[in-house]
């Protein structure tokens, strides 16, 4: 009895894994990590649709470190091996094809996660304090992501592959002065080469899933630290019962696990049905051009980065070229990531939760959105999309004009943000959760 | 109290049917990714049967053909080198070929198919160099009643002309006779006896 | 709910829009090709038309030889009427001709087909290998409809025949509103007939566009049936996952 008053083991009905546990538990905190996180992490009982997205963004990271994990034992970080060893994977090897477009799919279904699990906190003020940290944390993650994305598209060796990082290493080459000396350091020769893909087969393997995994952990503990928001946007934590523990709240296991695993299998649904039967996803997730292996002589006609950077791609493109330079869009590309850090500080809500914002935060989020998929559309079209206006506005094209105002309405949803959240109508929160 | 006990018996009973639905979806899960381990079709290209021509391999004469990147030799065999072989049987460790290095079919006293056409995988059965061939006029290195056979220059193992190891050399066993099969008169597959004429 | 069904909504008619423009896209109007990835007798008479006139400049280098043993060819098949370089069966569809001399030959390498159709899609091949016409103004004496000033002369020429583009000043007032003053109507006349009907002409390039389709992505017929497996086991597994969730929500209140 007193034995198990020290170990707190809970009774598996089993002798033997009882006294497994208490032995590994006298010497690994596995009890009380297990409880921490899992068994007596008491997260709020009202949870909808958009808090599935954390999770699936986790699952999807372990599939891609599997897949990935497999595919480097047959793919070949040589300028003129990759192509071949693509094919050869997706050919030759048995199961490689189902593990390569699990991987390129996976690459996709990470930023719709990402993106929704993003939509999420701005929603319900999951970014407001006491959660600023932890949002950081999060922006980190999507800034790695990024990362990850740009140099594991580099590595099939295709036309896109190769075009989109010449464009995307260029864009430092806008930098005033030592612009061009940091192209030629991260390309490490005059173009993209041989030395380019394995560096970027090396950062993409080893060392940003590194980085993204601390990320995710820092993540994980900030949250449990802080305790997950709710889409009312109030602390569960103001009112406990005798022992402790949050009214409002429910351990997360069995609850939220068993509410995840649903949601997993909704999610491999929609992901197989993508893998096995659209993988190109017409040419959003695979693109035409990248089937035809890297030539430095031959540009293809439209370029374009995969559709998750493509907003921000619209934003750098919509910006005119000052004296000459690239770089004012260039900067306006940086800053419209890097705004997301000042988020929880832009944010001067009176409450938390859309359910009682008022009228212009409401406005200001369904216009950001909307100029969100406008951009990001945008950036996957040539700018000639839309035609032209007419000789009275210079004949400039329709597409750049629409994105030049939606870059404008991208950045003052955040300029603005202070004001408008401030002057905005809310309503009264809830003292305790609703459903 | 039974109310508690009818919700945790569906209850269990349901996590059991999620555990094993979720069991078995984990493991074809990991198939593709256990198969992926397995051969590739360029690898199996690489191992797949080679054909030998034996037309111009004249009485006596030793030809080599690469299978699965190891050596194979043909030998076609004369009738004295054929009969050397009776020779030496008390001098070789398994006379027989009891020891299974050959396919049933080449389990005879000359360990082939014809016994004048020799076919061996020419790497020595003790830790894998590739013997070389001695004539029966190599008499002064390999002794005077040599007959003719392979050396292994690794350890000094001694083999007769159907592969047999000799008593005293390090290899354990004789050498491998691989699958094959006449495609023809002249023309060997190696690798495989399926295909046969 | 159906906020949230509206919102799903949005990103998935961005992705659809795009999808009917694309098909729209460049100068010519391409025929829809009429595969059936699944006529293994289509995907043969495919690779005996790849075989014979494409592999000898073109190289396939990424698929192997005994991988056609999938259309229902056995070894023999494949040695005798399909591989004429002395290749071996577990060979890939290598071209005899090196880079250079192609390069010397032609201007430029003839490019290798393996993933043609995924890089180009079924429907350019088709119309591409159907709008050969003769322009002595070419150095190869061909050019091409869909791609213009192409490298390739036409390599089918002897079952297509020979045609030549005519240009005919429009009748009545159609093509006016296009690009201002006489438009003309551009037509392909037949000069001298090739050994096939345009009809069986059309069929042996459906077939080919076909082979080249399924060379794309040898797996694709496999991909697909797997899914519908994996996809039935998910939906099966689905309500149980559901009913699961639920009993254990019963505590929640």
């Amino acid at each position: 009895m007193a034995a198990a008053e020290k170990t707190p083991v809970r009774g598996t009905g089993s002798v033997a894994l009882d006294s497994a546990l208490t032995w590994v538990d006298a010497r690994f905190p596995l009890i009380s990590t297990w409880k921490a996180h899992l068994a007596e992490y008491y997260a709020p009982k009202n949870f909808n649709f958009w808090y599935y997205f954390g999770s699936l963004a986790m699952l999807v990271l372990a599939l891609q470190i599997v897949t990935g994990i497999f595919l480097t034992m047959n793919y070949k970080p040589d300028a003129n091996l990759a192509f071949a060893s693509v094919e050869y994977i997706m050919r030759e090897v048995p199961g490689g094809w189902i593990i390569r477009y699990m991987h390129s799919t996976g690459a996709s279904a990470f930023f719709i996660c990402v993106y929704l699990h993003m939509f999420r906190s701005l929603l319900y003020g999951s970014h407001r304090k006491p959660r600023e940290l932890l949002w950081i944390f999060g922006v980190l993650i999507y800034l790695c992501l990024m990362g990850e994305a740009f140099f594991g598209y580099l590595l099939p060796w295709g036309q896109m592959s190769y075009w989109g990082a010449q464009v995307i290493i260029n864009l430092f080459s806008a930098i005033p002065f030592v612009g061009p000396d940091i192209s030629l350091w991260i390309r490490g020769d005059y173009v993209i080469s041989d030395a380019t893909l394995n560096r970027f087969f090396a950062l993409h393997v080893i060392a940003i899933p590194l980085i993204l995994l601390g990320l995710v952990v820092a993540h994980l503990l900030a949250l449990h630290e802080v305790g997950s928001n709710n889409p009312d946007g109030i602390e569960i934590k103001k009112h406990k019962d005798a022992k402790g523990v949050p009214l409002d709240g429910i351990p997360f296991h069995p609850y939220y696990t068993v509410k995840d695993i649903f949601g997993v299998v909704v999610f491999l649904i929609v992901f197989a049905i993508v893998v096995f039967f659209a993988p190109e996803m017409g040419g959003y997730f695979l693109e035409a051009n990248n089937f035809i292996p890297a030539n430095p002589l031959q540009t293809p006609p439209h370029i374009a980065p995969v559709w998750y950077f493509t907003p921000y791609y619209s934003i750098l493109r919509s910006v005119p070229p000052l004296f000459n330079s690239q770089f004012p869009g260039v900067v306006a590309m940086g800053v419209s990531v890097m705004i997301l850090f000042a988020l929880p500080w832009l944010d001067r809500g009176a409450v938390k939760s859309i359910r009682y914002r008022g009228t212009y935060f409401k406005a200001a989020l369904t216009a950001f959105v909307v100029v969100f998929l406008v951009l990001g559309y945008l950036g996957t079209e040539p700018t000639t999309v839309w035609g032209q206006f007419g000789s009275w506005l210079g004949n400039v094209d329709r597409a750049t004009v629409v994105a030049r105002v939606c870059s404008v309405i991208y950045f003052l949803f955040f300029i603005l943000m202070p004001w408008y959240t401030k002057v905005d109508k809310t309503k009264p929160e809830p003292e305790r959760v609703t459903h | 109290m039974s109310d508690d006990k009818q919700i945790n018996k569906s209850r269990r009973n349901l996590v059991i049917a999620c555990s094993a639905a979720g069991g078995v979806a984990g493991v074809a899960a990991a198939v593709p990714f256990a198969a992926s381990w397995l051969p590739s079709e360029r690898a199996k290209a690489g191992g797949a049967p080679v054909v030998a021509d034996i037309s111009t391999l004249e009485p006596g004469q030793m030809m080599t053909v690469e299978w699965r990147s190891k050596p194979v030799w043909i030998v076609r065999r004369t009738k004295e080198m054929l009969d050397g072989l009776t020779k030496v049987d008390a001098k070789v460790s398994d006379p027989k070929s009891d020891v299974p290095m050959q396919p049933e079919y080449a389990k005879n006293e000359y360990r082939s198919i014809k016994p004048e056409v020799l076919v061996l995988v020419g790497v020595c059965t003790h830790l894998g160099c590739s013997p070389q061939e001695k004539s029966a006029e190599d008499k002064a290195e390999m002794g005077a009643d040599w007959t003719g056979g392979f050396l292994c220059p690794c350890h000094g193992s001694k083999f007769d002309l159907a592969g047999r190891v000799f008593k005293g050399s390090p290899a354990p066993v004789n050498l491998e006779v691989p699958k094959y099969t006449y495609l023809s008169d002249t023309r060997i597959l190696i690798g495989d006896d399926t295909k046969g004429a | 709910m159906k906020k949230l069904i509206a919102i799903l909504l949005i990103p998935a008619a961005t992705f659809i829009a795009p999808l009917a423009a694309m098909a729209s896209e460049g100068g010519v109007r391409l025929d829809t090709a009429p595969i059936k990835p699944t006529d293994v007798l289509s995907l043969q008479r495919g690779a005996r038309t790849f075989a014979n006139y494409c592999l000898n400049c073109h190289s396939a280098s990424l698929m192997r030889w005994n991988r056609l043993e999938e259309l229902g060819l056995n070894e023999s098949q494949i040695s005798d009427n399909l591989i004429f370089t002395g290749a071996k069966i577990g060979d890939l569809m290598d071209v005899a001709m090196t880079k250079k001399d192609a390069r010397k030959w032609f201007g430029a390498a003839p490019p290798d087909l393996s993933v043609i159709a995924r890089a180009r899609g079924a429907d350019w091949l088709y119309s591409y290998l159907r709008s050969f016409y003769r322009d002595p103004a070419r150095p190869t004496g061909w050019n091409n409809a869909v791609f213009e000033n192409v490298g390739m002369p036409n390599p089918l020429w002897q079952l297509q025949g020979e045609r030549v583009r005519v240009e005919e000043k429009a009748k009545g007032s159609e093509g006016k509103e296009g690009h201002g003053g006489a438009a003309t109507v551009v037509k392909y006349e037949m000069v001298k007939p090739g050994s096939l009907s345009t009809v069986q002409y059309d069929e042996t390039i459906a077939d080919l566009v076909n082979f080249l389709v399924y060379m794309g992505e040898p797996a694709a017929t496999t991909r697909k049936q797997i899914g519908i497996f994996v996809l039935l086991y998910l939906l099966a597994l689905l309500p149980l996952v559901y009913l699961l969730k639920r009993e254990f929500w019963k505590d929640v209140h």
